[in-house]
């Protein structure tokens, strides 16, 4: 979707979640309607100033207040911040119930805005009427899941309006982009047995619409869910994170949020996040419960994010409250930690480099995964300039005592048009500042052209470009064509948060014949600089060229690696093994629970390493225990896992279940056909390999390894996962989150055994096909054994839909007590399903992506929609 | 859009050629009150000089003959001398009551040009030209009052569906609407466009060409390019460009920004440089012919043409030198 204040705002699939200022809103702000009420428009502007500057990329705005004369208060109030060029560079979303309001705002914006909302309320006549002329206005619209019968207020509900009202509008040529739906969020956590699913089935919602109405985005008013928390903010801001959080990964694009309020997911605690999932997800029945109760001791923790009184954290080494600053958007005490840290560090580009790189490369991972968004960003920003602005000085007494008042050369700098992010830039522009070049900066947002004419003009020796949104890759391409197209073949620095080196040889060079390098670290920046401009230049210039040139070849040649061949010759190429050597079948067929299966008997099958990879401890077990770096946290957490082991056991904390089967099966193409025991046949649809491969290597499929005209196919299912949740809730209630997480990995890693166990036993008594194998555990962990264990979700079967027939066949719900969820997780987590093979040849393979015919020929083996198989797949689609 | 139209059908072979200047043609014939008067006017109580769309009426001659000295330079496409020809600019000379017959008399004037320089192989045509109007809907004439308009968005949307209903009675075989530097004026227009299409039963291309204003790479009442081409994507557009205000050199970046993202035709008709100390234009069809070149190159325009200051002869460079490249290619959605 695209819209436009007076600079562009595109909304696409690589964009990260909008956020829509929502404190321009009488019902919403009690501030803003008494300003409004009042007359005080121009106080009112200064509002919608802040929600711009903390963050906001869309501006509501609404007016509906009985007492109001919500049409002109509309135009006056919108007229009004078309005159700020600050406020009007975003979007507006004109925000009203009442038809006429919306139609006095869209006749006010010179832009590309957004209607909130219209719906099927008063019918399809209606409806249409108004899409029709929000169009003619060159408005996108937000429409409610509301009908004829009311609000949906279930999945089933939300779903039928979207889709009618999205079918409706797509027949009369209304473009999908500019189709944004408001599913409905409702509050959660009403203690009524009806609310129970309230975010649930907006999550589930959300993610069908995306699946299954194309270009359609979806937008939801967050505060709404927190609403039964009224009064503790603290908690309201703790559930609004973490929804969202969810909410996006289900496919929510925009959200009606207070940008100057959100709390980072990370940091909400711990006891306090999960009380809230398991109200988001309805884990149980006391989920509320819960949380209300949780909820009264988070009263006293402050008002809100927007001014927490907890300074617990002034307490920490000056380094880790810098980050703790930085992550947290706080600058009431930078300057005096950036004080602290200079007295320490001695330098002021240690201090910039050290700990303030440290803390925004945090807030950089914590963006990067969802976990922070971009108003929160913007406040670390705030706080790392107010440092480095109070270290500026500083560099210049640094630079002055070293006294060469010769400029060494020119360098300009820009971030480039469309990106705004110069934190990057002014650092490297203040340590080549600091090495005697003279810096040209024209500041963010600069167009081409203009970075051209004043390096001609200034007559600079270099330039550098910035930026740090994926977009600003495309603008420096289009600087650097420009600048060999029209002669300027000055050095030219690339760098930013999202450049790199592959980038800058892939993208730019190809267009660039005049010197050019990647630099991504403030201090690479002077070295490079100097030898760009130094008497060995040429050398170092063709040196550059050298390299990026094979960096360029080396992709070039992955690339080619990536391309399909047809799913009909990869079919060809199938790997063919000798089926005289297949296994005899079991001694007998059928299905065999394990009920209360001892859990000591698993302890010698558990393969350490992952549980150290669950604690960010890397090596391999046993070496990992006695590692320079990391074995001393090792030893630690080993010791204490025994320990909580022994309690297990003695205790029996965990109760662990089993179930496995033998049936007659026999491949057909990429599929196995099963017998079950009441003759029944039933199919397993397989994906295979299509990436493309040096001649001779067979494309694999599971489906492979068993006989066209007969073999044996193994499927098991087990847990160790009952009784692990009431445990890690009784840990979290008395705040130990070290030993519910412990316990958690534990139970993981014994599920794990549990199947390795099983595998074992079956190769050995069960099916019996290797009676004589006589493998130690280290054998075991690496796989030196006839037979395989793959399972749904893993490289070979990438494919999560094929629990439900392993599930089905071996009625697991019943022997295991594991369940599915909707997106075919199992529950308890701490649980293992998948399919025995026992061929001697079968091995592990992974599949990591299939072309468009593989998933139109899957869709329809599978009997659904093309784009319900794109939903399931889509990891191997990209 | 459809996409057997004869324009489009010639925009997938060549780059279209639109005309030059109205004003510095008219210009050269040294017009004098009278002039503008005519018999017609003689006792008007307000002056009348400066009102070129007045000529339609007054010296039909005239104004007929510069459309068909475009024709013979090359150009496909004229526009109808009827920049200011709506109720609201009208109003200033007394004359709102007018408009229809200003419109239609305008068109009908191109008309009869272009089908005397139409042949079969060669077809010409005629836009109907839409100005912006003297008002603006984002921007308060007045800096104490930051929120007051001095016109409305259905004023607007009326003013410009008379203008726009009459050049389609008058046989305009397309809609113009230029010079747009307030989208929000732009927008009313666009509006206004399909009540008249509605109102008369006919349907033709619509042609939208902004104006920055300076340096900044914006229009006046604030967009970048981008933000432009976005407020205005929601119609079928035959093309969306730019003209007037800055020289040909001086527009490149901005077109660019169009070539790459607009999903219709791009349209190009800058002025004969900046304007000088006398607020005349001095770019030759030579100097200006070499700058537009570079679009060419570039392969950044559908339709080519010149605004203040360009002449017949401007054109006749264009012409020659938009023969020897490729259009633009045409986007998808075409």
């Amino acid at each position: 979707m695209k819209l436009s204040g007076l600079e562009p705002l595109i909304i696409g699939p690589l964009s990260n979640f909008v956020n829509v200022g929502e404190r321009t809103n009488v019902t919403g702000s009690r501030k803003f309607l008494r300003l409004i009420q009042a007359g005080l428009f121009d106080e009112a502007v200064e509002i919608a100033r802040d929600q711009v500057q903390g963050g906001a990329q869309i501006l509501d705005v609404n007016m509906d207040e009985g007492l109001l004369d919500g049409t002109e208060a509309m135009t006056t109030f919108l007229n009004l911040i078309a005159s700020e060029p600050d406020i009007a560079r975003i979007p507006i979303m004109v925000d009203s119930s009442r038809w006429e309001i919306i139609e006095a705002g869209l006749r006010c914006l010179q832009g590309k805005g957004i209607v909130n909302s219209i719906s099927l309320k008063a019918g399809e006549e209606e409806f249409l009427r108004q899409a029709r002329l929000c169009r003619r206005y060159g408005a996108a619209v937000i429409i409610m899941a509301f009908d004829e019968n009311g609000q949906a207020d279930t999945r089933a509900r939300r779903i039928e309006i979207c889709e009618r009202a999205y079918r409706l509008l797509v027949a009369t040529g209304f473009p999908s982009e500019d189709i944004v739906f408001d599913p409905n969020i409702f509050p959660v956590a009403t203690g009524m047995e009806e609310h129970r699913r309230n975010a649930l089935d907006f999550f589930e919602a959300t993610a069908w619409i995306k699946a299954n109405l194309p270009g359609a985005l979806v937008s939801g008013g967050v505060s709404n869910v927190s609403f039964s928390f009224r009064g503790n903010d603290a908690v309201r801001e703790a559930i609004h994170a973490c929804f969202l959080y969810h909410a996006i990964r289900y496919g929510l694009d925009l959200g009606i949020v207070n940008p100057g309020q959100l709390v980072v997911y990370e940091q909400v605690d711990v006891a306090l996040r999960t009380a809230i999932e398991d109200v988001l997800f309805d884990r149980d029945a006391d989920a509320s419960e819960r949380l209300l109760a949780l909820a009264e001791s988070f009263k006293h923790q402050g008002k809100s994010a927007g001014d927490r009184t907890d300074e617990a954290w002034r307490s920490l080494p000056v380094e880790a409250r810098m980050e703790h600053a930085l992550v947290n958007g706080m600058d009431a005490h930078i300057e005096a930690d950036a004080a602290e840290a200079l007295v320490a560090l001695n330098s002021p580009l240690a201090v910039i480099e050290g700990p303030l790189m440290r803390g925004m490369n945090t807030v950089g991972d914590l963006f990067g995964s969802g976990k922070m968004f971009l108003p929160q960003v913007v406040k670390s920003a705030r706080v790392m300039k107010k440092a480095v602005a109070w270290l500026e000085p500083h560099f210049e007494a640094a630079g002055a005592a070293g006294g060469a008042p010769r400029k060494q050369g020119k360098i300009l700098l820009a971030t480039v048009k469309g990106d705004v992010h110069d934190i990057g830039k002014n650092i490297v522009g203040v340590v080549l500042q600091c090495n005697n070049y003279e810096i040209i900066d024209l500041g963010v947002m600069v167009p081409a052209q203009k970075i051209l004419d004043e390096a001609v003009a200034q007559g600079v020796d270099a330039i550098g470009l910035s930026g740090l949104i994926t977009p600003s890759l495309d603008e420096m391409v289009f600087v650097a064509r420009e600048m060999e197209r029209q002669n300027i073949r000055l050095p030219l620095l690339i760098g930013g948060a999202t450049t790199s080196r592959v980038h800058t040889a892939v993208k730019i060079q190809p267009s660039f014949t005049g010197p050019l390098v990647h630099v991504n670290d403030a201090s690479r920046a002077v070295p490079v600089v100097q030898k760009l401009l130094g008497k060995d230049r040429v050398a170092f210039h063709s040196e550059l060229r050298a390299e990026y040139d094979r960096l360029r070849t080396q992709y070039e040649e992955r690339q080619r690696e990536k391309r399909f061949v047809s799913l009909a010759a990869a079919r060809e190429q199938r790997f063919r093994p000798d089926f005289t050597a297949k296994p005899a079948p079991p001694k007998q067929w059928g299905v065999f629970p394990l009920r209360d299966y001892p859990v000591e008997d698993l302890i010698p099958y558990i393969d350490w390493t992952p549980f150290f990879q669950a604690w960010d401890l890397h090596g391999k077990f046993p070496a990992i225990l006695s590692d320079s770096l990391v074995g001393e946290q090792a030893q630690s957490v080993y010791h204490d896992a025994q320990e909580l082991l022994r309690q297990v056991v003695s205790e029996s904390w965990l109760t662990a279940h089993g179930v496995y089967g033998f049936f007659p099966a026999k491949s057909v193409d990429d599929d196995i056909e099963v017998t079950a025991h009441d003759g029944t046949l039933h199919r397993f649809i397989g994906l295979r390999q299509q990436g493309e491969k040096a001649a001779g290597q067979p494309y694999w499929c599971l489906s492979d390894f068993l006989d066209p005209s007969g073999d044996t196919l193994g499927l098991f299912a087990v847990t160790v996962g009952h009784g692990v949740a009431e445990r890690v809730r009784q840990f979290q209630a008395q705040h130990d989150d070290y030993r519910a997480l412990m316990l958690q990995a534990l139970a993981d890693r014994l599920a794990e055994a549990f199947a390795e166990r099983l595998h074992h036993r079956v190769r050995t008594e069960f099916w019996g096909y290797a009676p004589q194998e006589n493998a130690s555990n280290a054998d075991l962990i690496a796989e030196r054994y006839q037979g395989i264990r793959p399972a749904p979700g893993y490289p070979a079967c990438p494919d999560h839909l094929e629990k439900d027939l392993i599930f089905r066949l071996l009625d697991a719900e019943v022997h295991t007590g594991l369940q599915l969820t909707d997106s075919k997780a199992m529950t308890p987590t701490a649980a293992v399903s998948g399919y025995y093979f026992a061929h001697p040849d079968a091995r592990y393979f992974g599949i990591p992506r299939i072309a468009e015919d593989q998933l139109q020929s899957y869709a329809q083996r599978r009997g659904i929609s093309t784009a319900e198989a794109r939903r399931w797949l889509q990891p191997l689609l990209d | 859009m459809d996409p057997n139209h004869p324009l489009l059908e010639i925009a997938r072979r060549r780059v279209l050629i639109l005309d030059g200047a109205m004003g510095s043609m008219l210009q050269t014939y040294r017009l004098d009150e009278d002039g503008y008067r005519g018999e017609r006017f003689a006792d008007w109580p307000q002056s009348l000089r400066g009102n070129n769309d007045l000529l339609n009426l007054t010296q039909p001659e005239i104004v007929e003959s510069i459309h068909a000295s475009y024709f013979e330079a090359g150009a496909d496409l004229v526009e109808t001398n009827t920049f200011n020809a709506q109720s609201i600019s009208m109003a200033d000379y007394g004359m709102a009551h007018l408009v229809k017959e200003i419109n239609r008399a305008g068109a009908e004037l191109a008309r009869k040009a272009a089908n005397a320089a139409s042949t079969p192989d060669r077809p010409r045509f005629v836009a109907g030209a839409i100005g912006p109007t003297n008002r603006t809907l984002s921007l308060s004439p007045d800096v104490n009052r930051p929120g007051y308009r001095a016109t409305t968005f259905e004023e607007l949307v009326s003013a410009y569906k008379e203008q726009a209903e009459a050049l389609l009675e008058g046989g305009v075989d397309a809609l113009l609407v230029e010079t747009v530097f307030d989208t929000l004026n732009a927008k009313a227009a666009l509006y206004a466009v399909e009540e008249a299409f509605a109102a008369t039963g006919q349907t033709v291309p619509i042609l939208v060409s902004g104006t920055i204003t300076d340096a900044s790479g914006r229009t006046l009442s604030g967009q970048t390019t981008e933000a432009f081409l976005i407020s205005l994507s929601h119609l079928p557009l035959l093309s969306i460009g730019l003209n007037c205000a800055l020289g040909a050199k001086d527009l490149r970046p901005y077109l660019q920004t169009l070539a790459a993202e607009a999903p219709f035709l791009v349209s190009a008709y800058p002025n004969a440089g900046l304007p000088n100390a006398l607020g005349g234009y001095d770019e030759t069809p030579e100097q200006m012919a070499d700058a537009v070149e570079e679009y060419l190159q570039l392969g950044l325009v559908n339709i080519l043409g010149g605004c203040c200051g360009t002449t017949p002869e401007h054109i006749r460079a264009f012409a020659a030198k938009a023969a020897r490249y490729e259009p633009r290619p045409l986007p998808a959605a075409l």
